[in-house]
């Protein structure tokens, strides 16, 4: 693997198994992720489609199951629905620092020219910050489906792509 | 404790550590050498100011072989962010700042 482009890391008052919760039951990320939620049965290998949980046509994001270690490491491939052959690599990983639970993500092994670096860089800050506040505070921060939420873009994916 | 706000107001307080940033936000995921190239802060230096911005979360600093490669985290600022500026003031807020920018393009012309 090359080196990560993205490295994001918040510190959240919780559990290890609460936050994989978090990320991986559809339900609980519509809360924070603007309505999205990650539908798969996370096993090794799998497809797993990011969707619009009101209505599972949307698909935001699509890819395939790298590893799925509950509730440590989850790595997903992760691209596009509209443009599949530019994909990258998001790893989600918790772990314990003192009483609370470090989550990193990790976006990474983009292809050359891929115009995803552009569409994600704003929009991962805004998706853990929120579920941050869910988490500890039980508030979730609906920043996102004002702005239209894409695959893991705080924007509706055709002003990602003009200009 | 790393997610003590008052060490990222602290972090950010300060010129140098904002270029710090600024150089991470232009390439992401430097060494220690890398950020020290292009100016004239002393190796020692950049190094106190890494380990502020690392306690404040601002910077992450991933190991990769013998390698410390050090990537901007917008994540605390965003969390600030959120706390003052809500879901319906955002459009507003970066309406104007848009605004602020164009002008600010034009200036330049």
């Amino acid at each position: 693997m090359s080196k990560p482009e993205f490295v994001y890391t918040t510190y959240i008052k919780s559990t290890p198994e609460k936050v994989w919760e978090a990320i991986v039951n559809p339900e609980f990320a519509a809360q924070y992720w603007g309505g999205l939620g990650i539908v798969s049965d996370l096993k090794k290998g799998s497809k797993w489609r990011l969707v619009d949980t009101k209505d599972e046509s949307i698909v935001k994001c699509i890819g395939e199951v790298v590893e799925s270690t509950p509730p440590e490491r989850l790595t997903l491939t992760w691209a596009d629905p509209s443009n599949e052959a530019d994909v990258s690599r998001v790893t989600f990983e918790i772990g314990l620092s003192g009483d609370l639970v470090r989550l990193d993500v990790i976006h990474g092994d983009f292809k050359p020219g891929s115009d995803m670096l552009e569409k994600i860089s704003g929009g991962w800050p805004l998706v853990l910050s929120s579920l941050k506040s869910l988490l500890e505070t039980g508030k979730s921060i609906d920043v996102l489906s004002v702005k239209g939420g894409s695959c893991g873009s705080s924007q509706p994916l055709k002003e990602a792509k003009a200009g | 404790m790393v997610t003590d706000e008052e060490n990222v107001f602290k972090a950010l307080a300060d010129k140098s550590r904002r270029q710090l940033l600024d150089q991470l936000r232009e390439k992401n995921g430097l060494s220690l050498g890398e950020l020290c190239e292009g100016h004239d802060m002393s190796r020692q230096a950049v190094t106190k100011h890494l380990v502020l911005l690392e306690a404040a979360n601002l910077v992450v600093a991933v190991k990769r072989g013998r390698e410390k490669l050090h990537y901007l985290n917008p994540v605390p600022i965003n969390d600030i962010y959120m706390r003052w500026i809500g879901k319906f003031e955002q459009d507003r807020v970066q309406t104007l700042h848009n605004l602020k920018e164009a002008l600010k393009e034009n200036d330049h012309e």
